[in-house]
């Protein structure tokens, strides 16, 4: 650790403030944007710096977040570092642009500030609306706090933008919860972030002249972007968008550990942050900012004497597979938390894909699903112990059923 | 797929076309194709301007305009245009 050497300013930001100063620093060519609760703080701070000089960035404030979208890809298709920020109704609009621009390849960096969608009209936190994109072809990283909130900003233009990945990124942060809390932060000096970011860098393609060009729309070497592909070649080019996304596996953890050199700060190994895991029987796997209230119900319960462990999934895409069953796999029985949910469905998006995860494993702990928070509901430290005394119950009696809902009038 | 198709490894990121589509033959699968009257052509190029695949050529050195079938799909525009009735749609058979 050389974080001695880079003295941090100690600020009190809330979420949004945190992720608005992170873009501040990273040198971004345009932010596109839409105003929507809980993300308006972002947009709003950020527009504050345009104001008053203090960012070369051309804001645009566009009709609708399908616009937002759409002009972000065309700026990061000109080569520019793009950002944007949304939530809820406002990323459902967008829906088609996500997969227009994850297929574009535009390393473009949004800010979620996870919101419930209607109906009924509810405007505080839960991962309805980013859960729903999971398929969007996005990188989707969620966090715990707002210190998180900036450090994952920061993270996410190298994410983005590295060579082998060159996709859009999700950071993800529970509305209000973070998004509006205050909180301490250790800011990194400006220069510092914009040379850990540095300048954006292309991938390679061969144009239609036969010439090997960065990739990125300029008049010396024009190319054609978002063509028409016929099914002799779509599938081709999604397995590429696969091949990213395994990629991002990688970077997501070297950046990680770059990062924590610099700043002092890592999260677990940027794809999950275990907390006394190594010798959990029951454990609980989350999320986003729950993981903070549950890291005090682990405390208490080892007090106790009871072997409780918690997972925090970080990065939901790409999904670490490995990292789930390396990690999970000595575990007897887990709960998996989700802060949305799929009518219809066995269990919730987080659920099905950590149970399917584990499958593989000779010896794999029972998986259990807890839908919790929908709508902005609180989980008190009381309620989410109980998911642990349910655990413990279920170790002995070996009997439960898949799905619950906790907190919910019954 | 026929063998000469890349493999997802062998080609650009993002649908990046790595030729032009000038060597993509568009006029292969027309139901009508045009038939020109030379008696009747006055050469005014009215149907070199309607194309809307531009597949109609001016060859001032022959004082002749010609068609090219390799993108024109027979849409019929030019016969319908042309002030001389010069240009008729025919089934290629006839």
């Amino acid at each position: 650790m050389t974080t001695q050497q880079i003295k941090q300013e100690i600020v009190a930001m809330n979420g949004d403030e945190a992720v608005a100063l992170a873009v501040k620093q990273c040198d971004v060519d345009v932010v596109a944007a839409y105003p929507i609760t809980p993300q308006t703080i972002i947009v709003e701070k950020f527009s504050e710096y345009v104001a008053n000089g203090e960012v070369q960035t051309e804001f645009v404030c566009t009709e609708s977040e399908h616009s937002a979208m759409t002009a972000c890809l065309a700026a990061a298709a000109t080569g520019a570092r793009t950002f944007t920020a949304s939530a809820s109704a406002g990323l459902a609009l967008m829906h088609e642009m996500l997969f227009v621009t994850s297929g574009s390849r535009a390393p473009v960096v949004m800010a979620v500030a996870n919101r419930a969608l209607s109906s009924p009209l509810n405007i505080h936190g839960d991962h309805s609306d980013s859960m729903a994109e999971r398929d969007s072809g996005w990188i989707q990283i969620y966090v715990e706090n707002a210190q998180e909130a900036y450090d994952s900003i920061i993270q996410a233009f190298r994410i983005a933008e590295d060579i082998e990945v060159s996709l859009p990124i999700i950071v993800g942060l529970d509305g209000f919860t973070i998004s509006h809390t205050l909180e301490r932060t250790d800011v990194l000096p400006e220069e510092t972030v914009k040379k850990f970011v540095g300048e954006r860098k292309f991938p390679m393609v061969l144009n239609h002249e036969g010439k090997t060009v960065p990739f990125k729309l300029d008049p010396e070497n024009p190319m054609l972007m978002g063509p028409n592909v016929s099914p002799n070649y779509y599938f081709e080019f999604k397995r590429q968008q696969e091949e990213a996304m395994r990629n991002a596996l990688k970077k997501i953890q070297e950046i990680n550990t770059e990062y924590a050199k610099l700043s002092g700060r890592s999260y677990g190994n940027g794809l999950v942050d275990a907390y006394k895991l190594d010798d959990a029987e029951i454990a609980i796997l989350v999320v986003g900012s729950t993981a903070g209230t549950l890291k005090v119900i682990v405390d208490q319960l080892r007090q106790e004497g009871v072997k409780a462990g918690l997972l925090r999934l970080r990065t939901f895409r790409p999904f670490p597979v490995e990292d789930l069953k390396n990690t999970l796999k000595n575990v007897k029985i887990l709960a998996v938390m989700d802060k949305s949910m799929s009518p219809g469905s066995l269990g919730a998006a987080v659920f099905n894909e950590v149970r399917n995860a584990l499958y593989d494993l000779k010896q794999r702990p029972t998986v259990v699903n807890y839908i919790f928070g929908l709508g902005g509901r609180d989980s008190s430290p009381r309620d989410l112990k109980r998911i642990y005394e349910d655990l413990i119950r279920l170790a002995k009696t070996g009997q439960t059923e898949s799905v619950h809902y906790l907190g919910l009038r019954e | 797929m026929s063998s000469k198709e890349k493999t997802w490894k062998e080609i650009s990121i993002a649908g990046v076309p790595s030729k032009s589509s000038i060597g993509f033959m568009t006029g292969d699968w027309k139901t009508y194709m045009p038939v020109r009257d030379l008696e009747k052509c006055t050469v005014c190029l009215t149907c070199v301007m309607f194309c809307p695949e531009g597949a109609i050529k001016y060859r001032p050195e022959m004082g002749k305009i010609e068609f090219d079938f390799s993108f024109c799909k027979g849409c019929g525009i030019c016969a319908n245009e042309c002030p001389t009735k010069a240009i008729t749609m025919k089934m290629p058979e006839e």
